[in-house]
């Protein structure tokens, strides 16, 4: 497949998580669409690598041209994962004070 | 590679310590020498003396740039540990981890200022942020705390969403993650010579790198997350960090905004945003009744002088970013120290502090002077390096005049703070302090007339 049909799902891939971002009001929701935007991204980084690497790879199929990309979306996961475990436990301490998830409940500070 | 090792592992060592002491005082005694082999190790590093003999395959260049501003970094990090080490075993139980959370910070700083490759930033940058958003979250029984914790992190963690869509489209365009790439090589979606992929990817990192610095029209997290957060990591959040932040973007952006001018104007769009930036920062700050809360957007206004240097890319830029690193860290940590102490932190809890505790008064008088940029503090220095920067240039000299009406805007509300501690009646109430605590603070305000007199001293080490 070319790689534009890759480019055009991972950018509406990103762009969903955006809006949800900017739109949804459900911390956990908010949450799910950073994920999303991450994900998003991985997917590009996969495709733009099978491009660069394709081809070499005809020449010779022992190149390692453009395995960085693919090295790069293994950080991605890790860091992701850090990132949740942090996030996850601050929606619990603020799920232990107000009951709530609620993104709506965050106005106290603009006054 | 000293400063990264070695602030990794002086952090678990900081975990380690919780298990052996039992009292609290002991754990500021060992982050204090904790900071100082950091320092000395990374003055090695400097010259060439590097203990740890890795090769990165150029993913990490060390240059006498960011070496030089780990030292900063770490210096004013231990002021910062001698000057709010008491407020932060007041905070909890967790004092060790809290330290331990501060040297994994200072682990990201020191990549930030080394990287050459796309990776490593986006790891310097999360290895910076994980471990404020749980520092920002650590008063877990005040609702504003974990208020600004969630934001903090939601923009945070959106804010590298869109740093990662810039890497892959970087990636995509030019076939590498380094940031200096012989960019012959091969590119992708070419027009006229320059990837179009590679620019919309600046476009995201820059986005990206203005949520980061808190410059405007990105900067809405910030005056909640300063609010909301402990006054004590607070002030690390907006010296140190930010200024790494800053030592990032222009490092990303030297090499690759000559690259793409051809077809995107940078010098219009960089011009938007600090004036922006100047603009909602100074007004808004002319507006709060909280000081803290005016200290945080006086750090918005204060971004959108750094972003100056982004602007201008040459050398007075580096020299001005070091210098400003120095002037605006130290003066911020030091009313940073006193805000702390005060038990009412709006403007009127400051009235007639000069009375009841004359050497708070005239210390944080020494560091509103120098944020202001009055002459004879490191603030003026700071500032008129930052506008040379530009003049030097040669364009956009409309810049610099509106630079310098929102720096005569930004008295304003910094000499509020000073009125109502030299002339309104009132009694102002702060917690009493030690005399080590006074001296802690008399040292930072000399340091401060000391840059403002010879800036040579800080800058000469650039280059000797």
């Amino acid at each position: 497949m070319p790689i534009q049909y890759y480019i055009a799902l991972s950018v509406c891939l990103f762009c969903i998580g955006i809006v949800g971002v900017l739109t949804r009001r459900n911390v956990i929701i908010i949450f799910m669409c950073i994920e999303l935007m991450l994900n998003s991204v991985n997917l590009l980084l996969v495709a733009f690598s099978k491009m660069y690497n394709a081809p070499a790879f005809a020449a010779n199929p022992a190149s390692t041209v453009g395995i960085d990309g693919q090295l790069f979306v293994f950080f991605i996961m890790v860091v992701a994962a850090a990132e949740v475990s942090v996030g996850l436990a601050i929606i619990v301490m603020m799920y232990r004070n107000t009951h709530s998830i609620d993104v709506n409940f965050l106005n106290r500070l603009k006054n | 590679m000293n400063a990264i090792i070695l602030s990794a592992v002086w952090g678990v060592i900081m975990m380690f310590s919780s298990i052996l002491f039992k009292n609290k005082g002991a754990f500021k005694y060992i982050a204090a020498i904790g900071l100082i082999v950091l320092t000395v190790a990374n003055i090695a590093n400097t010259y060439g003396c590097d203990f740890f003999n890795i090769n990165t395959h150029e993913m990490l260049r060390y240059t006498r740039f960011g070496l030089f501003f780990n030292t900063i970094a770490f210096l004013c990090t231990l002021i910062y540990v001698l000057l709010s080490g008491k407020e932060i075993e007041k905070h909890g139980n967790y004092v060790a981890e809290y330290y331990a959370l501060i040297f994994f910070v200072l682990c990201g700083v020191s990549i930030l200022t080394s990287f050459n490759n796309l990776l490593m930033l986006f790891l310097g940058i999360e290895i910076l942020s994980i471990p404020l958003y749980i520092l920002t979250g650590s008063d877990k029984r005040n609702l504003k705390g974990n208020e600004a914790a969630l934001k903090y992190f939601l923009m945070g963690s959106f804010s590298t969403g869109l740093m990662l869509m810039g890497i892959a489209l970087i990636y995509g365009g030019t076939g590498s993650f380094q940031i200096d790439v012989v960019r012959s090589a091969t590119l992708f979606g070419t027009f006229s010579g320059i990837s179009f992929l590679e620019v919309a990817g600046l476009l995201f990192m820059l986005v990206a790198m203005a949520f980061k610095v808190s410059a405007a029209p990105f900067h809405f997290w910030t005056p909640d997350v300063y609010d909301g957060a402990p006054t004590v990591f607070t002030s690390f959040m907006a010296t140190v960090v930010k200024a790494a932040a800053f030592i990032a973007f222009i490092k990303l952006f030297e090499v690759r905004i000559a690259d793409t001018s051809a077809v995107i104007n940078w010098g219009m769009l960089l011009s938007l945003l600090i004036i922006a930036t100047l603009l909602i920062g100074n007004i808004t700050a002319v507006f709060q009744q909280s000081v803290k809360r005016m200290l945080a957007y006086s750090s918005i206004a204060q971004a959108g002088f750094m972003l100056f240097a982004v602007f201008s890319l040459n050398d007075f830029a580096k020299e001005g970013l070091i210098l400003y690193a120095v002037a605006y860290s130290l003066a911020t940590i030091g009313s940073f120290a006193i805000l702390a102490k005060m038990k009412d932190i709006t403007f009127e809890g400051f009235n007639g502090l000069a009375k009841s505790h004359p050497v708070l008064a005239a210390t944080n008088t020494i560091f509103l002077l120098s944020l202001a940029g009055i002459p004879l503090t490191a603030g003026f220095f700071a500032k008129y390096y930052m506008l040379a920067s530009v003049v030097k240039t040669g364009h956009y000299l409309w810049l610099v005049i509106l630079g310098v009406l929102f720096a005569a805007v930004s008295v304003y509300y910094y000499f509020r703070v000073i009125q109502a501690m030299y002339f309104k009646e009132g009694d102002a109430q702060a917690e009493d302090v030690t005399p080590g605590f006074k001296i802690g603070l008399i040292i930072v305000a000399a340091l401060i007339i000391l840059v403002g007199i010879y800036p040579q001293v800080v800058l000469n080490w650039l280059y000797f």
